[in-house]
């Protein structure tokens, strides 16, 4: 491992993560009342199964889609219905969600059955218990895990790639995860692989986290996996980064890892699929970092999906009262908070509450080009964002805005404080509206 | 009352604040990188006072003054803030004028360069961030073409005692004193540190590497434009050198005199008129060195650094617009 494996670009910025590495997972002890958003993924919303009033267990079903993009969702304690009514959604926006009273007393669902040998199932058995779980990419993007399984006949898969980068500042709960919970996540990552007919597994793991590595490679006996060390840099963990920085394949523009015989999930992800397959255990938990300047005690926690912000943080000993920015997700790509009554949902991957930044100026683009030196997707953000402002969107979409992934990279380095990933999303909406239009 | 409305009153009141991500900036802020820019200069500044006293003094004053005032003027005529005039880019447009005038050019004259440089080289065009053409070039163009001789006599620092009737800048002494010949090239020693005639900030190479070398470590200026500039120049003129010794200077002499080290690492690298693409940058740098090094050569001047930034300063959009490097994930383009 004397290559340093990485992409080119991208940034540096402070890693903090020394606030919670140390700290081992603690399971948060579930919520008098859980708020399950029944659209917590990519894709459609599912449609409730239970009403008002209903007893549910813990893991039932409680909601669930026709559609082949989407997922369902499980009761995360067991208890009465209170309600199915709109609660606000991390994204800011009303959801329909269930809401449960817990009874505390955690009665399984009978739904949740162990499998005698998860190593004996076909990939389409694993596919099959994948999708019921209702596992969803768990880095961020909860993009439906059955899905991204499930190539298409025209396209082999040759890897799969386990991601276990955690490139954002602050977050450690996928670090722990993997010094926790590693043959979990083999095991899961075998049956992934199983399920998408690859050759070989790659673990890539940021150089800076040793021991991760370290107690990965313990259990890898019996498993066609390697163990890569990438550079600590961000986005390391960004999917089209990663493959390229492993495998030097490039995605092409709008394509899917599918299009150059790969797969990437996550180390949470591969745990999920391992507990679905071996205990039948549906995503009703998931691993978060709380953490930031303003948190009175970081941890990293197990908590039950639904369970609102408030319940977190007080767990964590509360929020700084100066504290004005509390971010779900990493600081490069998480989306602010505006509420502690939304609920912990499946692509939630931490909590990051930071001080109030002072307010920064916005000076003209000087044209320095740090933007385009530091682009992960190569671009030249200030000049689509210059095509945004103008209005010109078959010039942003031919220069890429489609291919922006919102890492965040051009505004960290903008010296003159130029929102752009603010502006390139804005262009990406907007083409994305036309492109509906003319297809309509 | 509606739970969606609700749902918004919770928004309102919450002491959260809302904004789009990234929530994380790099330190570094457009003022900041002006004034490390001025910063970097300061010990070229303090060569041409320790060379040229006073003249220095008085004619490094008069610019900023001017440049400061123009640039007040417009925003106030433009209704923008007035705190835009010292964000530090005006102040770094006066400076790097005052550094490319002849020691011995009447204050006035400095002072018409720089509203010239503010007024048609920067916010006619919009101001900061709008203009083609690095400002302080325009500036030193305009004076050029308006006051030809006081443009190019020259002084000799303090220290030297010379012929002041036959004294030139090294470059010049190149061209129109047959210096090879008669053997009376300046020496490259001399060059880098300066004991030679010449613009005020062109004196002493050795002064302008330090405030280079720490914008380089600083990344404040991009590596690429200086070293596309210096190593097309070195090759250029190397080739004619190693052709022809006794007709053609050495490329080491070519690098240290004249404009060469000012132009190479503080005005081609102006972020402003400089390109922002990988492709761009190249062509734009390495073109900056072959036309110093045909204009040094074969043209009717000693001395080609300000035309041949401010030439390509005018390819630069069209860098900009036609240069786009290859997305991530792009197919190559078949031919």
């Amino acid at each position: 491992m004397t290559k340093k494996y990485s992409f080119p670009r991208g940034i540096h910025p402070p890693e903090n993560k020394h606030l919670t590495e140390a700290s081992p997972l603690e399971f948060l002890p579930p919520p008098e009342k859980v708020f399950i958003p029944l659209h917590q993924h990519f894709g459609a919303p599912a449609a409730p199964l239970v009403k008002k009033g209903d007893e549910v267990l813990l893991g039932q079903k409680i909601g669930e889609s026709k559609a082949l993009f989407s997922a369902p969702v499980h009761a995360s304690v067991s208890g009465k219905v209170l309600s199915v009514e709109d609660v606000i959604h991390p994204n800011g926006y009303p959801v329909l969600a269930v809401v449960i009273s817990n009874d505390g007393q955690d009665r399984l669902s009978p739904e949740v059955r162990e499998t005698d040998d998860p190593f004996a199932l076909s990939p389409e058995e694993i596919k099959q218990k994948v999708k019921e779980a209702g596992v969803v990419g768990l880095g961020g993007a909860a993009f439906p895990t059955a899905v991204k399984l499930s190539p298409p006949k025209d396209k082999p898969i040759d890897t799969l790639v386990i991601n276990g980068c955690e490139c954002e500042p602050f977050l450690t709960a996928d670090h722990r995860l993997m010094l926790e919970f590693p043959e979990a996540i083999i095991k899961g990552a075998e049956l992934a692989r199983r399920a998408v007919g690859a050759t070989r597994i790659i673990f890539g793991v940021e150089d800076k986290k040793p021991d991760a590595a370290a107690a990965l490679a313990r259990h890898l006996a019996g498993v066609p996996a390697t163990i890569v060390l990438l550079k600590t840099k961000y986005p390391q963990g960004a999917e089209k980064n990663l493959i390229y920085a492993l495998l030097r394949r490039e995605v092409p523009r709008g394509g899917l890892p599918f299009d150059v015989g790969v797969v990437v999930q996550n180390v949470g992800t591969a745990k999920a699929i391992w507990e679905a397959c071996a205990y039948g255990k549906p995503l009703v938990e998931r691993a978060i970092t709380v953490t930031g300047p303003m948190i009175k005690q970081p941890r990293n926690l197990l908590v039950r999906i639904g369970t609102p912000l408030s319940h977190v943080v007080a767990y964590c000993g509360g929020v700084d009262d100066s504290a004005s920015l509390l971010v779900m997700g990493g600081p490069m790509m998480g989306l602010a908070q505006c509420s502690l009554d939304a609920p912990v949902i499946k692509g939630t991957s931490g909590l990051v509450a930071l001080p109030q930044a002072p307010e920064e100026a916005e000076f003209p683009c000087i044209r320095c080009g740090r933007c385009v030196d530091h682009c992960p997707m190569r671009l030249v953000p200030t000049q689509i964002v210059k095509f945004v402002q103008a209005e010109k969107w078959p010039e942003a979409e031919s220069w890429g805005a489609m291919d922006c992934v919102e890492c965040g990279c051009c505004h960290y380095v903008c010296p003159s404080k130029i929102r752009l990933v603010h502006w390139i999303r804005l262009g990406k909406n907007t083409i994305a509206r036309l492109r509906r239009k003319k297809s309509a | 009352m509606k739970e969606t409305d609700k749902l918004k009153e919770a928004a309102i009141q919450t002491a959260f604040i809302l904004e789009s991500s990234p929530h994380l900036r790099a330190k570094d802020t457009t003022p900041r990188i002006m004034y490390r820019v001025i910063l970097s200069l300061l010990p070229a500044v303090a060569a041409s006072v320790y060379f040229f006293r006073w003249r220095a003094v008085v004619l490094i004053l008069v610019s900023v003054a001017g440049t400061l005032a123009t640039e007040a003027l417009f925003l106030l005529a433009r209704k923008k803030p007035l705190a835009a005039a010292v964000d530090g880019s005006a102040a770094i447009t006066g400076l790097l004028l005052a550094l490319t005038l002849p020691p011995s050019l009447p204050p006035g004259m400095a002072v018409l360069g720089s509203i010239i440089a503010i007024s048609l080289g920067k916010q006619i065009y919009g101001g900061l961030g709008h203009n083609i053409f690095n400002p302080a070039l325009v500036g030193r163009a305009f004076l050029q073409a308006a006051f030809p001789v006081a443009m190019t006599t020259w002084v000799p620092p303090v220290m030297m005692r010379v012929d002041l009737a036959t004294f030139a800048t090294p470059l010049g002494n190149l061209k129109f004193q047959n210096a090879l010949a008669q053997g009376t090239l300046t020496p490259v020693k001399d060059l880098f540190w300066g004991n030679v005639g010449g613009c005020l900030g062109e004196t002493s190479a050795a002064a302008l590497l330090v405030g280079a070398v720490y914008l380089l470590v600083k990344k404040t200026i991009d590596w690429r434009i200086p070293a596309g500039i210096i190593v097309s120049l070195s090759v250029f003129t190397g080739i004619f050198w190693l052709a022809n010794p006794q007709q053609y200077a050495p490329p080491h002499f070519h690098l240290f005199a004249g404009g060469l080290v000012l132009g190479a690492f503080f005005m081609a690298t102006d972020m402003v008129t400089s390109p922002i693409t990988p492709a761009g940058i190249w062509i734009y740098s390495v073109g900056i060195g072959l036309i110093i090094g045909v204009i040094r050569l074969f043209g009717g001047l000693p001395e080609g650094v300000m035309y041949s930034i401010l030439l390509m300063n005018t390819f630069v959009p069209l860098f900009n617009l036609y240069l786009r490097p290859r997305i991530l994930g792009e197919r190559r383009r078949k031919r």
